[in-house]
């Protein structure tokens, strides 16, 4: 117990931090770790290449992606506080803990999965999944099997299914409608996150 | 064909197993049979005719009778009141009726002369149901919940075995059952029987409620494994029992339990073995396409009888060797082949299972099986119903600390509830020894109670405690692209998310397994063709396009007509791009046609057609007038044989090993040429400007369709016959196919010697022929004799925009509403071949 609270103490805010994503004082202290261990040189953040340095995520077709959501625009670095706040996307829903009163949502929430989901599509930025967007996503997870031709379709195709108000690209909400059905809890949480 | 040869051996099942005791019965009869029989053969004086021979078939007979029944039982029962086929499951009507059939022979016979023999279930029946639903099963829900499934079939049957068999054990001491002769080896027997959850019942109760998929699988999976697990457990005990008490120590216990842990799992990796052998064999069966389902059947069936030869649980061969070879198996064999196996396994799967409970049924109207014992029947059934419900709850507890989604109570509440027993405790019950259980009968007819119990009254109840809890219910959702794209999308954030982690999880795994699969066992196990084009995201796209195909096409038959254009290789994707690009590539032909025609071109080649890129057959289909349906199969009989008869090479219609005849490349490309040169000759008659009375189309219509089919065309007249039916039959619209046969059955225009020998045969020149010569050319031939390319061309969109050839009335609107309609008959009838 004594060396679990060290750990703690280290990490500044860490009350802050643990109300707002849920983590209990082991996750807190278990992610913490591994940042160290990724940040190899010890400047207490983390830059896009020690991400890189993991060999699995470098074969993740879409890696980069899901790297680049560690980084808020025209950051080059990430520090624990946010990273441990990206992660807590993929903390199970608990229905146990009970609701506070006019807490803010959690980062676990549906929609926050979901538009975690969504910015990886959306790089520019603008609230909505174009065309080319949703065809380099397509490209680079149907690998080189389908031709660009038949991408092109599966892109369009996609986009009529989800595109309510036929402007040929998919906004946030357009997108959260046409996954109504999916179990997102199921699908955007990590078991030993809870 | 090698399901077929399943089938045969599921009838001698039948024949040996239902009427083995029948013929046992009639033996003495049968000597008394014989003698006469043989006295007649030797006074015979002539040749009989016919003679009767009953016993030459009477086994046989009597099967494929049982069978006949069953299945006029099944349509009664579906045909039945809806009213009541929502309330009472199917099952429960079948045992019902059951009860009635057997009723019925009991009353001939004075004694149940069919009942359901443990062998004949557990060869003939129980197999294909196991291996449909294995084959069946959606895997990656079955694979991503095995640990729940495996917890509740493994430890959720050994408890339900052991609290039944201890509890009854326990109230026999104490007194409750009387004076029974069962000591505690025989309860625990009797309690791993009717341990095990039914798949054949719970499929056919929870198909007809639609749980949501989890809870589906869950239940499911269990009932399907934990079957393997019961026949384990009993063969165990059975052993124990005939080892008797004395003689067991602890040593035999632990071999007890090795022999469970040996049984269960080397039946199912020979099942696996099996699957790859399956596999193997389907990668290579390019050339037997027509016989290489049957393997599926036989393989499958091969593991069920190895696995039992060997001792090992031949539940559990089966159930993996079907789980295994099914992505393998459905992408080495042609689709048809897949769709004939998933016919054939649905056929043979509700055969057995509409037999089983119907034998269930059937069995229950017999003295001699039923001793009536209060206390041990109705004890049975609560303690099968109530440590049913705590087991489930036990270990859902248990699962739900590990649990991504934990499963909820409601979920749980029908868990427990729909705990169905069915045959195979019947037929493990019929397999007991009354050697070394003196209560046999006790327990068959307290198995075939809580058979009952279960799934007649809980199958009733079943629905509307779904409804009553609000159980999450199946989403009814469309194939949505978008969604799978996602699904991927999640598996490789959610696998990132491990990596950065740094932790190994769940998903490591998956992918793991994944990459293994696809670099080793699909190489090894999957045709390279089929390994190439097997992106999942793409095979739903393809199967999302071939829906929107059928539908395009049923809308437009729906509408009136169609022009739906195809060309002999990659037809999806032209499709697509014909669906998608300008409507004006939908009628290639007319197209061709006129430009063509402007161009004075009159003898142009037909390759240079074929190879355009436009597609080179086009069809025009008519769904409107579905109702002349004999007049579609007379014309397109006629159509068929002038159409193809004249070839030199001369293929059978009949063929063993292949369903498609007559569908080479040389005869798309005759029929094109045929099509274009008559074109071209009514065409120029047209011009010519001499055009028969409308009424005449009708006498040749009938003249056609009475004569045609039948009537051959001799030897002169044969090729130009063909011409004829050709034209008729790809006529694509340009010019009114009708108008222009016209045109040369009155033999008023141009000599022309293509169509005159087709339609009245040199022999006879038919009534009507004299008739029209009379006849002044009609308000509507003259109409049409200004046609002109230029007029076609602006005619040719309207035809896309509504129907086809209707859109040529429209504009020639002083015709009578009669006319179209024989208009669209003729037309009807002319699209049949080409569409056949």
């Amino acid at each position: 117990m004594g060396s679990t609270n060290s750990t703690l103490l280290k990490i500044p805010n860490v009350e802050v931090l643990m109300q707002e994503t849920g983590f209990s004082p082991a996750h807190i202290i278990r992610l913490h770790d591994r940042f160290k261990a990724l940040d190899k040189e010890g400047r207490g953040h983390l830059c896009p290449h020690d991400f890189g340095a993991i060999k699995e995520l470098a074969m993740n077709p879409i890696g980069d992606r899901i790297i680049g959501a560690f980084f808020s625009p025209g950051k080059e670095t990430v520090d624990f506080h946010t990273f441990v706040k990206i992660l807590a996307h993929f903390r199970p829903v608990d229905k146990d803990r009970p609701k506070e009163p006019n807490s803010p949502e959690p980062i676990n929430s549906r929609s926050n999965k979901l538009k975690f989901a969504f910015q990886l599509y959306d790089q520019d930025k603008d609230g909505k999944i174009s065309r080319d967007e949703l065809l380099q996503v397509l490209r680079a997870m149907l690998g080189m099997q389908v031709t660009d031709e038949q991408l092109e379709s599966i892109a369009d195709r996609t986009i009529q299914e989800a595109d309510l108000d036929r402007d040929d690209t998919i906004s946030f909400e357009e997108f959260r409608k046409s996954l109504e059905k999916i179990n997102i809890d199921h699908k955007m949480s990590i078991r030993f996150l809870r | 064909m090698a399901s077929s040869v399943y089938l045969c051996l599921l009838r001698a099942v039948f024949l040996v197993c239902f009427v083995n005791p029948l013929i046992q019965g009639l033996s003495e009869d049968e000597s008394v049979f014989q003698n006469p029989h043989h006295q007649q053969e030797e006074n015979l004086t002539g040749l009989p005719i016919v003679t009767f021979k009953w016993h030459h078939v009477e086994t046989p007979y009597l099967v494929i009778i049982w069978v006949f029944v069953a299945g006029l039982a099944k349509l009664s029962v579906v045909e039945l009141n809806h009213h009541v086929i929502s309330v009472v499951p199917e099952s429960g009507l079948l045992i019902i009726l059951g009860f009635i059939l057997g009723g019925i022979v009991w009353g001939a016979d004075r004694a149940q002369t069919f009942k359901l023999l443990p062998p004949t279930f557990f060869y003939y029946l129980l197999p294909q149901i196991i291996l449909d639903a294995s084959y069946f099963m959606p895997n990656k829900l079955f694979f991503s919940n095995l640990g729940a499934i495996l917890i509740y079939a493994i430890f959720g049957t050994c408890w339900n075995a052991a609290t039944v068999g201890l509890s009854l054990w326990g109230c026999y001491e104490a007194g409750v059952m009387g004076n029974l002769d069962i000591g505690l080896l025989q309860f625990l027997l009797f309690g791993s029987l009717i341990a095990a959850v039914d798949p054949v019942a719970v499929i056919a109760v929870f198909e007809e409620v639609h749980v949501n998929e989890v809870l589906f699988i869950l239940v499911f999976g269990e009932s399907l494994l934990n079957d393997g697990v019961t026949v384990v457990l009993y063969n165990v005990f059975d052993a124990f029992v005939a080892l008797g008490g004395p003689r067991i120590d602890a040593a035999e216990i632990f071999k007890g339990i090795f022999s469970f842990v040996v049984v269960a799992f080397g039946g199912s990796f020979l099942g696996i073995g099996f699957a790859i052998l399956l596999s193997l064999l389907t990668r290579c069966t390019k050339h037997i396409q027509i016989i290489e389902a049957g393997f599926v059947f036989v393989v499958g069936y091969l593991a069920y009888l190895t696995a039992e030869m060997l001792s090992l649980s031949a539940i559990l061969s089966i159930t993996f060797c079907g789980i295994c070879c099914q992505k393998y198996v459905n992408a080495n064999m042609d689709e048809k082949s897949v769709t004939t196996v998933r016919h054939a396994m649905k056929l043979l799967a509700n055969g057995s299972e509409t037999m089983i409970f119907l034998f269930l049924g059937v069995t229950a109207i017999d003295t001699e099986i039923w001793v009536w014992n209060t206390g041990f029947i109705l004890l049975t059934l609560l303690f099968v119903f109530i440590y049913r419900i705590i087991g489930t709850f036990l270990f859902t507890w248990m699962l739900n600390k590990f649990r991504l989604v934990p499963i909820e109570v409601i979920d749980q509440v029908v868990m427990s509830y729909g705990g169905l027993r069915g045959a195979v405790a019947y037929g493990l019950a019929a397999l007991l020894d009354e050697d070394k259980i003196p209560e046999k009968n006790l327990m068959i007819s307290t198995t075939l109670i809580v058979v009952y119990f279960t799934v007649i009254l809980q199958g009733i109840t079943m629905k509307p405690l779904v409804q009553w809890l609000k159980v999450k219910r199946a989403a009814h959702s469309d194939l949505k692209l978008i969604e799978k794209l996602n699904n991927r999308a999640f598996d490789h954030i959610l696998a990132a998310v491990e990596d950065i982690c740094g932790r190994i999880g769940d998903n490591w795994w998956t992918r793991g397994w994944n990459r293994f699969e696809e670099n080793y066992i699909s190489w090894l196990l999957m045709k390279p063709k089929a390994r190439k084009n097997r992106d999942y995201l793409f095979s739903i796209f393809h199967k999302l396009n071939l829906e929107d195909a059928i539908n395009y096409v049923s809308e437009g038959e729906r509408q009136g007509s169609l022009a739906f254009s195809r060309s002999d290789e990659a037809a999806n994707v032209d499709f697509k791009k014909q669906f998608g690009s300008e409507f004006a590539d939908v009628m290639p032909n007319i197209m061709v046609d006129m430009s063509n025609y402007e161009l004075g071109i009159e003898h142009f080649s037909v390759t240079s057609i074929v190879k355009d890129t436009i597609p080179s057959v086009s069809l025009d289909i008519h769904g409107q007038d579905r109702k002349n349906a004999m007049d579609d199969i007379n014309a397109h009989h006629l159509l068929q044989q002038h159409l193809y008869r004249s070839r030199k090479h001369h293929r059978h219609k009949y063929s063993r090993s292949h369903f498609s005849i007559n569908q080479n490349e040389d005869e798309v490309q005759e029929i094109f040429q045929r099509t274009m040169r008559s074109r071209l000759e009514s065409f120029k008659s047209t011009k010519m400007g001499v055009n028969p009375a409308k009424k005449i189309t009708k006498h040749h219509k009938k003249e056609l369709t009475h004569k045609m089919p039948n009537g051959h065309p001799d030897g002169t007249g044969h090729l130009y016959g063909d011409e004829v039916d050709i034209a008729v039959g790809s006529e694509t619209g340009a010019i009114n196919s009708t108008f222009m046969r016209d045109t040369y059955t009155v033999g008023a225009g141009i000599e022309n010697p293509v169509f005159l020998p087709d339609m009245d045969s040199p022999t006879h020149s038919p009534p009507w022929l004299m008739e029209t010569e009379a006849v002044a050319p009609s308000q509507r031939a003259q109409r049409r004799l200004p046609w002109t390319p230029n007029r076609l061309r602006r005619l040719a969109p309207m035809r896309i925009s509504t129907c086809s050839t209707d859109s040529f009335l429209m504009a020639d609107v002083s015709l009578t509403l009669e006319e179209h309609e024989e208009h669209s008959q003729t037309d009807h009838v002319e699209m049949r071949p080409v569409f056949d």
